[in-house]
């Protein structure tokens, strides 16, 4: 395959990841191969990147599918010789080369762990890997597991051993020392999983194409992330996005504000102005209008699946507080509480918000499943001071009232009382309504968007903001 | 096409040493490549790695005379392109009372009265130049239209003068710290370098040849705490500039070793808000021993 045919397969697969490559970028990326050459692949996984990319962010995704359209080695990889025997010889070697920090040993062991112990399912008689051109209906189920490498090298299980092994190599180091060394074992054995995942991706898509498992296989952009089913260790680098995304967010609504300023001529800046002009006054000052801040109250809902979105939300909003007079948080499962000091005191340390949240408030009568009708009531009765005519109110939840009552006169009340009633969806809009949802009643008495993703979260939030 | 200012990879890896900056790969094969491709260069990345040094170190390592536009909230072309001098414009007037309208208004439009800004110089020079953006997201978008027409053309109408063409394109560096998405249509126009943290062995190296009078192996454990720091969840992550500040004040104090004492008394150098210094203190352990030792 020529390099042409394989840049834009690659570029064609980037797209599908939610990746913008335009045609002239492509034209960019083939000048850059051309001027550079395809000897170094390091040289040519930058090229493409400074062609290919527009912002940061993108580049977890960009590595993985370079991986896969321009890999390091076909077949069994060179760099796995020799091959591990027993599981404990591999995890005896992956105890010196993680102590070590060696990273080109750590993909070494993972190419031949992949190797060793990650093939499933029948490859027929000649299916060695190799050329996966001429596959045979009998393979659809093969391929290399990094799940099943990792359940038989457990390298997590390791850690106790490499933090002995790095204290045997720097004796004398004291506690900050072992504050460290724990530290960066945890990241090696983090990259450690990483390129095992990589290895398998790279191994299988040889056997089943590679657009495949492009499409499949490559973690998404965390930013398109569903919030739904992101897991936890996405939660958590999501969370680590809320303060610049709050910066960003800020930065554009002022910008809007700056350039609502429309109204009377100030005219001691004008003739102050005009000076430069020979005291013509070419260019009019306009009088700043003093912008309104509203007072912005978030109601949530933190049951089971929607709680990630919410703590997240939480956060984001949080973050963006001085853009508003006054935030107030209540969170509810069954019931309505308020939990803006909670929110407050979790800044800090917010990777366990939602489950502070649900010990220390009291959001439920039993269960644990959430009861739309009952939770807006109670927050009517509670606290009917906290909606008032400065009041934006964000509601956050699935709608998903378990058969009970949905309340519609308690929300009708709401939307009556506050200036905007705003309800963000974390659910895709083809669900609405579906099942036990009463979003799409909900939706005709307060305008309801669908959520789904940290980049959906933050255009509304530059719309619907001041 | 005039002559490329770099034959290599390697050479602009070896000539960037030379001015006092370490290259990355990325770093470098992005240099190169625009240079090869005469296209602007968009470097991205969080404050303080080395962003604004990449292009003093371009031109000191090219012989090319840097011009820089700092872009701020309101900057107009005015500021950034071109400006006639008024007052000077007025004291021509008045002083030519009796001359003929035709001949002054001819004269008070030319060369003498035009006040070159950083844009509008870069064109201009026919040596090799270095043209830096400085923080490009700080300007309002409007700005943004105004670059698109200078890097696409390398070119400027001024309407009384005719539109000045450039004679030897300068090598563009656009840099911003992300607090507004730039434009897509200026994003697509730039080749992008998102330029982070280095990685541990470049970062020692950058602190090796910076302060050059600090101990080897206090350097590694230096490296390691900041990369430590940089793991954990701060409001501001300590930036190159501050890691090399702080190997300056550990050389000062004479400190021989990096033990919990040290690391406690000169967090200030690396961190800059309270609750980041609270919370490097709990995961780096520094509380405890502190703590027995104080009693």
């Amino acid at each position: 395959m020529s390099t042409g045919a394989r840049l834009v397969e690659f570029v064609g697969a980037l797209r599908e990841r939610g990746i913008g490559v335009g045609p002239g970028e492509t034209v960019d990326a083939a000048a850059a191969v051309d001027v550079l050459g395809l000897a170094d692949r390091g040289q040519l996984r930058e090229a493409l990147a400074a062609t290919v990319l527009r912002r940061s962010g993108q580049r977890a995704v960009f590595d993985a599918v370079f991986d896969l359209y321009f890999p390091a080695a076909v077949g069994r990889s060179e760099a796995a010789s020799p091959p591990a025997s027993t599981v404990e010889e591999l995890r005896e070697d992956l105890v010196r080369a993680l102590a070590e920090g060696d990273e080109e040993a750590l993909r070494a062991l993972a190419a031949s762990g992949v190797d060793a112990f990650g093939r499933y399912g029948s490859f027929g008689e000649a299916g060695q890997g190799g050329d996966g051109g001429s596959g045979g209906g009998g393979r659809g189920l093969s391929g290399w597991s990094a799940h099943q490498t990792l359940s038989a090298v457990r390298p997590d299980a390791l850690l106790a051993r490499v933090l002995a092994a790095m204290r045997q190599s720097s004796p004398g180091a004291g506690a900050l020392g072992a504050a460290l060394a724990e530290g960066e074992a945890r990241a090696r054995l983090a990259t450690f999983r990483e390129q095992v995942q990589a290895e398998a991706r790279r191994r299988t898509a040889e056997l089943r194409g590679r657009d495949r498992i492009a499409r499949h296989a490559v973690p998404p952009q965390l930013d398109l992330v569903s919030f739904t089913s992101a897991t936890r260790e996405q939660l958590a680098q999501l969370r680590r996005t809320v303060r610049p995304l709050s910066r960003k967010l800020a930065t554009r609504l002022a910008a809007r504000r700056r350039r609502a300023g429309r109204g009377q001529i100030d005219l001691r800046r004008t003739v102050r102005r005009s000076l430069a002009t020979g005291g013509v006054p070419l260019r009019p000052v306009l009088r700043r209008r003093r912008p309104g801040r509203p007072e912005l109250v978030l109601l949530c809902d933190l049951s089971g699946s929607v709680a990630g979105f919410a703590q997240f939300t939480l956060l984001l909003m949080r973050a963006l507080g001085d853009q508003f007079s006054k935030v107030r948080s209540f969170a509810f499962v069954g019931l309505t509480d308020e939990v803006t000091e909670l929110v407050a005191a979790g800044e800090a340390e917010p990777d366990e918000l939602a489950t502070r949240i649900l010990r220390t408030a009291r959001l439920t009568r039993w269960g644990m499943s959430s009861d739309y009708g009952e939770s807006l009531g109670t927050f009517i009765e509670g606290w009917p001071d906290a909606v008032g005519p400065r009041t934006s109110v964000l509601i956050l939840g699935d709608a998903r009232t378990n058969g009970a009552d949905p309340n519609l006169a308690a929300l009708r009340r709401i939307a009556e009382r506050a200036r905007h009633v705003h309800w963000l969806n974390p659910e895709p809009e083809a669900l609405w309504g579906t099942g036990d949802s009463a979003a799409l009643r909900y939706a005709r008495i307060v305008p309801m968007h669908e959520c789904r993703n940290a980049r959906q979260l933050a255009q509304l939030v530059a719309e619907l903001a001041p | 096409m005039e002559q490329p200012l770099f034959g290599s990879v390697d050479e602009v890896v070896e000539r960037l040493a030379g001015a006092g900056y370490l290259a990355s790969t990325a770093v470098a094969t992005t240099v190169f490549l625009a240079d090869r491709l005469g296209k602007p260069l968009l470097v991205e990345g969080p404050a303080g790695v080395g962003k604004t040094e990449l292009a003093r170190a371009l031109a000191a390592a090219t012989g090319s005379a840097l011009v820089r536009l700092q872009c701020y909230e309101g900057i107009d072309e005015s500021r950034a392109l071109y400006e006639w001098n008024h007052a000077k414009q007025l004291l021509r007037i008045t002083a030519a009372r009796d001359e003929h309208w035709q001949d002054t208004r001819d004269d008070v439009f030319s060369e003498e009265f035009l006040l070159s800004r950083p844009l509008l110089t870069a064109i201009r020079n026919a040596e090799p130049t270095v043209l830096l953006i400085d923080e490009t997201d700080k300007a309002d978008v409007e700005m943004e239209g105004l670059l698109l027409e200078v890097l696409g053309d390398f070119q400027v109408t001024v309407p009384e003068l005719g539109t000045i063409t450039a004679t030897r394109r300068p090598f563009v560096l656009l840099t911003s710290n992300a607090t507004r998405e730039l434009s897509e249509a200026l994003k697509r126009r730039c080749l992008f370098l998102h330029l982070d943290f280095p990685e541990p062995e470049l970062e020692r190296d950058i602190v090796t040849l910076q302060v050059p009078g600090l101990d080897q192996r206090l350097t590694e454990s230096l490296v390691r705490v900041v990369g430590a720091l940089r793991g954990m969840d701060l409001r501001k992550a300590p930036s190159i500039a501050e890691t090399v500040d702080w190997a300056r004040t550990l050389l000062a104090l004479g400190a021989e070793v990096l033990d919990e004492q040290v690391v406690h008394s000169t967090l200030g150098v690396l961190l800059k808000y309270q609750s980041d210094h609270r919370k490097a203190a709990a995961e780096l352990r520094l509380d405890r021993v502190l703590g027995s030792a104080t009693p």
